[in-house]
């Protein structure tokens, strides 16, 4: 198998260009993308790289395999390979720190502005505040976001606006804090959504949903982001 | 950066409603249109024009191309700040962004006074 990966050493290159290496898969078992890659690493250590903890629980090792965004350590080679030919890139949209990695400011910018967390101006009760079972299933299909930023750097409206169109990602956060029974800033967090840009740049291109390595839909909260606001302003 | 300055209500909300609820009018009035001219295959220009001229159908078009002007600034707005960013034209994007929209209001202020010109002196010249 040829494996294709994008180089930029900002140090020494004066451009980006593709390298590639050739590769013996092994006839027993398949391999994961990042095991290639660690493989490649060590024959070529000036490979750059994030990874940890290779099971898809940090979203590391986001990344454009084979022209579609997906986390290294959970993509088959099997799957992502095509003509024998497998294409790494760094997930796009962002600016290249260097060969696969990005510099992921901007897209961490636009998670810090939905408040990702829990506000309560209620007083504080003696041990936690509780919840229902079926108030907490609302959150089921939110709260697993990894933030490897697949879904929002694989979205043209983000690639267009990124420093005013949140981004699925961070939409997907916002409705999570939304819809939490024990939140209860619900109409201040709607009122900072309300231009044109923050959520409405949304076209339900649904590239965000094809990405989604943990199956998530941030369309879909996107949309009920849009309902709440128009209940909220009607 | 691109602001919000130019968008026609300045809210996300108003305009994502406006661009429906014109969406909807002008279909209507499409469907009104080509619903006329089914049930009447052998229309001629009295029965078109008495059509047209009728105060339902006149009032109706004046709400279409108002509805027009509308729907086409939200979305040539929105078309505009897409592609039109400081991250795809560099310095000069807010310079091509003003030429941009200052050439959609023209032609859609132009569509608007013909439109509303010729429907409204419909009842004059034909009747």
């Amino acid at each position: 198998m040829q494996v294709s990966i994008y180089r930029f050493i900002p140090d020494s290159d004066s451009e980006p260009r593709m390298q590639d290496y050739e590769y013996d898969l092994p006839d027993d078992r398949d391999l994961m993308v990042l095991e290639v890659l660690e493989n490649l690493k060590a024959q070529d250590p000036s490979i750059g790289y994030r990874r940890s903890c290779r099971e898809g629980v940090c979203g590391s090792d986001g990344m454009n395999i084979n022209g579609q965004n997906g986390l290294a350590c959970k993509t088959p080679v099997s799957e992502a390979v095509s003509r024998d030919r497998l294409v790494l890139r760094p997930l796009p949209g962002l600016p290249v720190i260097r060969d696969l990695i990005v510099d992921m400011s901007q897209f961490y910018r636009q998670y810090e502005r939905v408040e990702p967390f829990l506000t309560n101006d209620n007083p504080r009760p003696a041990q936690e505040r509780l919840q229902s079972q079926e108030d907490r299933e609302k959150l089921d299909g939110l709260y697993e976001c990894i933030l490897c930023a697949c879904c929002t750097t694989s979205c043209p409206s983000f690639w267009w606006n990124p420093d005013k169109f949140l981004g699925p990602a961070a939409l997907l956060q916002s409705y999570r804090f939304l819809a939490d029974s024990r939140d209860t800033a619900t109409e201040e967090r709607l009122s900072k959504l309300d231009d044109p840009f923050s959520v409405f740049r949304c076209r339900g291109v649904m590239n965000c949903v094809n990405a989604c390595p943990k199956d998530l839909n941030p369309t879909r909260a996107i949309n009920e982001i849009r309902t709440l606001l128009i209940k909220n302003g009607t | 950066m691109v602001v919000n300055a130019t968008s026609f209500s300045r809210s996300g909300l108003t305009d994502f409603l406006l661009q429906r609820v014109t969406a909807v009018v002008l279909g209507l009035y499409a469907l009104c249109i080509i619903g006329f001219l089914v049930a009447n295959p052998d229309v001629d220009q009295i029965r078109w024009v008495r059509y047209m001229t009728s105060p339902v159908m006149l009032v109706f078009g004046t709400l279409t191309i108002l509805s027009f002007a509308v729907h086409a600034w939200i979305g040539m707005w929105t078309v505009g700040t897409d592609y039109l960013s400081e991250h795809k034209m560099g310095k000069y994007a807010s310079l091509v962004r003003l030429l941009y929209q200052g050439f959609v209001v023209l032609v859609v202020f132009t569509y608007l006074l013909i439109g509303l010109g010729v429907l409204w002196r419909l009842p004059a010249i034909f009747l």
